[in-house]
């Protein structure tokens, strides 16, 4: 019997007031803003990186994400830096910042872009702040798309690990736009090393763990 | 002067958003970037823009800015040697 060689091992889904990792919710809140949930969940999982308290939206979800995703994974241990990859895609793009910083511009008057807003008018900073925090050297890419597309991700992904550009790739969907939040992250390794993964690493497999309700 | 230095380490974690920091905890003698507080680049340009803003300072040459940006009490001692108001 042929053995699909790449598993979803891990997944972290966060929406609706709720972090979900593996199928078990491991916290909820009730917040109001969704400023206040990321950081409940920052301060829940006893996270220490004061850098996350300078990222825009996108970033810290994909952060927040990226972190519980591997909170039980040593990646370090097991691949080199430059064989782990992280492809994510959203929608929105960076718009909730861009509209931030466009509103620092638009009065002449009081023309006073924050350069620390600036920098996050790009949706792949989100990659950075992950690669940064975990030592990822790998291929990235950020794909835009009206919705999420599990075949084009899988596509992508299932080709950089056959081709053994990546051996380990952390993939899937960031999106923030104003109050619409949702992050829906995967960890896909080598079913040899993982016999017991979560998913076979699919599109069908993706798309039923991102309907997920949570 | 402790006046305006208590308000610049006031306003330095609000622009920078170092929520994680207690105004008393800055020392205003101490670098700060690479040591102290870790500021980076970015950093940098936020506390220019801040000096701009608020206090409608410019400083001349990156040299300048270097030193005046050194720690808190330089950007302090800057804004009371330039004072417009």
């Amino acid at each position: 019997m042929m053995v699909d060689p790449f598993v979803i091992t891990d997944f972290c889904i966060i929406r609706q007031n709720r972090v979900v990792k593996n199928g078990t919710t491991l916290f909820e809140s009730g917040e109001t803003t969704v400023a206040g949930f990321m950081t409940a969940i920052y301060r829940h999982f006893d996270i220490s990186y004061p850098k996350f308290h300078k990222m825009d939206n996108l970033s810290k979800l994909g952060f927040l994400a990226a972190e519980l995703l591997l909170s039980h994974r040593n990646l370090k241990e097991r691949y080199k830096g430059d064989k782990v990859g992280v492809i994510l895609s959203n929608a929105a793009s960076s718009m909730d910042t861009d509209r931030n910083h466009q509103q620092s511009i638009s009065n002449r008057l009081d023309y006073f872009p924050s350069p620390s807003v600036f920098v996050y008018t790009l949706a792949n900073i989100v990659i950075g702040e992950i690669c940064i925090r975990h030592g990822l050297l790998g291929e990235s890419t950020f794909f835009i798309e009206e919705s999420f597309n599990p075949g084009r991700m899988h596509q992508y992904v299932y080709q950089l690990l056959e081709e053994e550009v990546i051996q380990c790739c952390i993939t899937g969907w960031v999106e923030f736009d104003s109050s619409r939040f949702e992050a829906v992250l995967y960890l896909v390794q080598k079913s040899d090393i993982h016999p017991d993964g979560i998913a076979i690493f699919e599109p069908a497999k993706m798309n039923e763990i991102y309907l997920q309700r949570t | 002067m402790e006046q305006l230095i208590a308000q610049l380490k006031h306003e330095i974690i609000e622009v920078l958003n170092l929520t994680e920091l207690a105004p008393e905890s800055i020392d205003e003698n101490a670098p700060l970037f690479v040591e102290g507080l870790g500021l980076d680049s970015i950093d940098a340009l936020e506390l220019i823009v801040l000096l701009e803003k608020k206090y409608g300072l410019k400083f001349g040459t990156a040299d300048e800015g270097k030193k005046i940006l050194y720690s808190v009490r330089t950007m302090a001692e800057f804004i009371r040697n330039n004072n417009k108001g």
